[in-house]
């Protein structure tokens, strides 16, 4: 039962993986890609580790994939947030049917 | 607990397959990408992808030592990003304030 479940979250994750990197190939801008390799590839990154958590159910294997959930967790959202920040400051124009630009009126002298 | 289980065989199998699939389709993004962020973000993916292999692997192959690899991947692979993103927003133009030109990257 428990192999089956396994096998689900194997399979699951990596759907979740390769809807990740279709994002990255089809969205129109470099935010919007940005957005997808995020938080689809944090998902199914995730969902494999605890099916290798799930498939050996020993306490230091346990351990290692939380420490790996736990790093995946805490350094992809300050990654994206300094790539998508460096390609804000950066000047390159944003997708053609972006129609909020909450920055736009900011000051960007320094940052 | 190690079962040979034909069910985790072909889920194994599955998976290695669809996270191959999607590295070939990163590795176009990071080729073709128009600006340096479309690479950075490409690269990122593509080492979280990695880290995803490696953690397939090590079920698929019944080795646990590939999850230390994975670790310490995951570790190099944000300094490396984070590394990348400082270089972009060093080197990059400032957005204009009046309207949005076609500059690329000096």
């Amino acid at each position: 039962m428990v192999d089956y479940v396994t096998g689900l979250l194997m399979v699951s994750g990596s759907i979740f993986c390769l809807v990740a990197a279709v994002g990255v190939v089809r969205l129109p801008d470099a935010l919007t890609r940005m957005h997808a390799a995020t938080k689809a590839g944090t998902l199914g990154t995730g969902l494999l580790i605890i099916a290798e958590a799930l498939f050996y159910r020993q306490l230091g294997i346990s351990l290692r994939a939380a420490t790996v959930i736990v790093l995946v967790l805490l350094t992809a959202p300050v990654a994206a947030h300094l790539i998508g920040r460096a390609f804000y400051h950066s000047g390159e124009p944003l997708s053609d049917r972006t129609w909020i630009d909450e920055l736009r009126s900011q000051k960007r002298e320094k940052f | 607990m190690i079962y040979a289980n034909n069910f985790i065989n072909l889920a194994g199998l599955a998976a290695l397959a669809m996270l191959l699939v999607s590295m070939i389709l990163v590795l176009w993004r990071m080729a073709r990408g128009p600006t340096a962020a479309d690479r950075v973000i490409a690269l990122d993916l593509l080492s979280m992808l990695v880290v995803a292999f490696l953690v397939t692997v090590s079920i698929h192959a019944r080795e646990t030592s590939y999850l230390d690899v994975a670790i310490a991947y995951a570790c190099i692979a944000f300094l490396g990003t984070v590394a990348l993103a400082r270089y972009i927003s060093r080197t990059s133009w400032k957005r204009p304030e009046k309207k949005q030109g076609d500059q690329r990257n000096g």
